[in-house]
């Protein structure tokens, strides 16, 4: 295969066919026609988006809030700059804390050093002992500051990569228990029958009624000292909380996934008299996973919507807790501050949606999925 | 004692007042190392008859034989090549094969089973396309696939459920000649089914027209004596070949006409009654 031809491949599967035009005119094939479809499909969207932004413009200098003006794009554009630039500062901060407290250490150590060196020149074993212990005292302080932590707080990206971690553990949780599940319920007409009822009674609930629920039950297990802790307990509530809404469309798909699988698929495996185990692993499970994906993908939008409700409601650390704050401040960068936000989050989220896309594309044999 | 033997079987589909009848009164005895053609008109219970022998349903009434053991499921001493192909499309030709081979000869080693799976991809010479997906594959390629991994399994008998149908006219013109040759080789015992006479005379030693259902019965074989190995292009000019073309063609035309005229007839007799005249009593 030609180097351009995967590339062809590769936008596909990657669910962005309208760069394919692109290539195709690098390459010189067709070219009046390629422009078109740039035209229609690149051009086209880019002015919408132009357009969106220019009504944004027009619309956001004639509304007054407490806060000020609605802020117009360029001011939001400007306001993640200024975010990006505290980012730094904090980085900057943290590493000149860190080379001092190197500097500090060193010389303690050098002192201790210093008093072992004395304690063996020394004339009494009172003497001795005495040093000895001054060089101890030098050592467990150089220690100490070796160890001593920056208190820093979260900047935005910090809040970021906190709520992409949240996420992905919730959606590793609803995963874990919805995969078996839904395997389970496409199997057994009865097992389907027994779980049908809690699955349409859960499944519409919203993350806002789960969290209270979630935080108290955690608060009650959670009796670990905090400093000893794997993990925090405010991600723990906003992961079970992700886990408990996100679950819902994969268990669903992965249930129907293994239940309608191909009958003549299924005459081969009898005509085979394959056992159980070959049967779920060999047949069943592959046949059925384009399913699983499609609803892992869901799942997976899901979770990261409702992570930032409960991390709002909350107080748990993350880009909800960040609008949260901002929206308290009640400074006149709120507004903007709160749009980067709702861009970031959006943004994420694409990019969430456009994996797990690529992933199923991956595994489905037939390889077509609507993006 | 038959190979193959059906006893007075009887299948319908749908619970009492909606019952279908399909198949009536079905008998059958198949020799070791017969060829046998079942022929008829679609929608006939070619595919129920199919799926009896293969196991996959069970007879209402009368019984399948197998070596004189009844058939009650699905195994694969029964080698089926399903019409639509039915390959796992997430495997390989190489792996669609390996399934069959791996359930059937566990105690092979690994090289042992590739060189197996190698053999029967061969005989149906798709050794350069042994590592595509199905979807790679063209309706042809695909069907002989699904011939290699019913031959891996080395069955007693091998059936085929109208095997090329689904394949444009040349396509299948060669996978009949494949078919014929690996039949020659090792004289397995094959029930085909199909729905065109000229295959059926072509590649079988006997042919047993189905007539139209439901309540579809077999109606009288035909032998076909012609020497083998035969050649497609001499033989439409064979005056043997003409005949019995011309019988069996003309059987099933005359059965099909039987059968609808059979349903138009729906004249409702009437009953055999006059009305009486009260006022002159």
């Amino acid at each position: 295969m030609s180097i351009k031809q995967k590339i062809l491949n590769g936008l596909d599967i990657a669910g962005l066919p309208a760069f394919k035009p692109i290539v195709l005119l690098l390459s010189g094939e067709n070219p009046p026609e390629q422009i078109n479809s740039i035209l229609k499909f690149i051009v086209v969207p880019i002015i919408a988006f132009g357009v969106f932004l220019v009504m944004w413009w027009a619309v956001a200098s004639n509304i007054e809030t407490k806060y000020g003006n609605v802020p117009t794009p360029k001011e939001v554009a400007k306001e993640a700059g200024s975010l990006i630039d505290a980012h730094n500062e904090s980085r900057q901060k943290a590493k000149d804390f860190y080379i001092k407290q190197g500097e500090k250490a060193k010389s303690y150590e050098e002192k201790a050093a210093g008093f072992t060196q004395q304690a063996l020149a020394a004339a009494t074993p009172e003497e001795k002992t005495k040093l000895e212990k001054r060089a101890a005292k030098m050592e467990k302080m150089a220690t100490k500051t070796k160890n001593r932590k920056y208190a820093e707080t979260p900047t935005y990206f910090d809040q970021i990569v906190t709520s992409l971690k949240t996420v992905f553990a919730g959606f590793l949780i609803a995963s874990a228990i919805a995969i078996p599940l839904g395997i389970f319920c496409g199997l057994s007409n009865v097992f389907m029958a027994a779980m049908n009822p809690l699955i349409q009674v859960f499944k519409p609930v919203s993350p806002l009624a789960w969290l209270p629920i979630v935080m108290i039950i955690v608060g009650a297990l959670y009796t670990t000292d905090p400093r000893e802790a794997w993990f925090e307990k405010s991600f723990i509530s906003s992961a079970i909380t992700v886990a408990l809404c996100s679950l819902w469309p994969t268990l669903v798909n992965t249930a129907l996934g293994v239940a309608s699988v191909d009958k003549d698929h299924i005459n081969v495996a009898r005509v085979l008299k394959l056992g159980t185990f070959t049967r779920i692993f060999k047949i069943m499970l592959p046949s059925s996973l384009p399913y699983m994906f499609a609803g892992l993908r869901i799942s997976l939008s899901v979770g990261w919507m409702v992570l930032i409700a409960a991390e709002m409601l909350a107080q748990n650390p993350g880009l909800g807790k960040f609008v949260w704050d901002m929206f308290q401040n009640g400074s006149s960068q709120t507004l903007a501050q709160i749009m980067v936000a709702v861009f970031t989050i959006g943004s994420i989220g694409f990019l969430l949606d456009r994996i797990m896309i690529i992933l199923q594309k991956l595994v489905s044999f037939d390889s077509v999925v609507s993006a | 004692m038959a190979f193959l033997e059906m006893k007075s079987v009887n299948k319908g589909y749908g619970s009492a007042n909606l019952r279908t009848e399909v198949l009536n009164d079905i008998n059958l005895q198949v020799e070791e190392g017969e060829f046998i053609a079942i022929v008829g008109f679609s929608g006939s219970g070619k595919s129920t008859l199919i799926s009896l022998m293969a196991g996959l349903i069970t007879p209402d009434s009368g019984q399948i034989m197998l070596k004189g053991q009844e058939i009650t499921d699905p195994g694969p001493d029964r080698g089926i090549v399903f019409q639509n192909y039915s390959l796992l499309p997430w495997l390989s030709v190489a792996g669609n094969v390996d399934l069959s081979v791996k359930q059937v000869f566990p105690k092979l080693s690994r090289a042992e089973r590739r060189k197996h799976v190698e053999k029967y991809v061969d005989m149906v010479n798709l050794l350069p396309a042994i590592g595509k997906k199905p979807h790679e594959l063209s309706g042809g390629m695909r069907q002989r696939v699904s011939i290699a991994r019913a031959l891996a399994m080395q069955p007693e008998i091998l059936l085929l459920d109208e095997p090329l149908s689904a394949l444009d006219a040349l396509t299948r013109a060669v996978l009949q000649d494949e078919i014929t040759n690996i039949w020659e080789k090792d004289r397995r015992t094959v029930i085909m089914i199909t729905n065109d006479v000229d295959e059926a005379i072509l590649l079988a030693d006997r042919i047993v027209p189905l007539k139209p259902g439901p309540n579809a019965t077999f109606g009288p074989e035909f032998k076909v004596p012609l020497e083998r190995p035969r050649d497609r292009t001499a033989m439409n000019d064979d005056p043997e070949f003409k005949k019995i073309r011309n019988a069996v063609t003309s059987y099933l035309m005359d059965v099909n006409t039987e059968a609808k005229s059979l349903n138009v007839n729906t004249n409702i007799v009437l009953p055999d009654i006059q009305p009486v005249d009260l006022s002159a009593a």
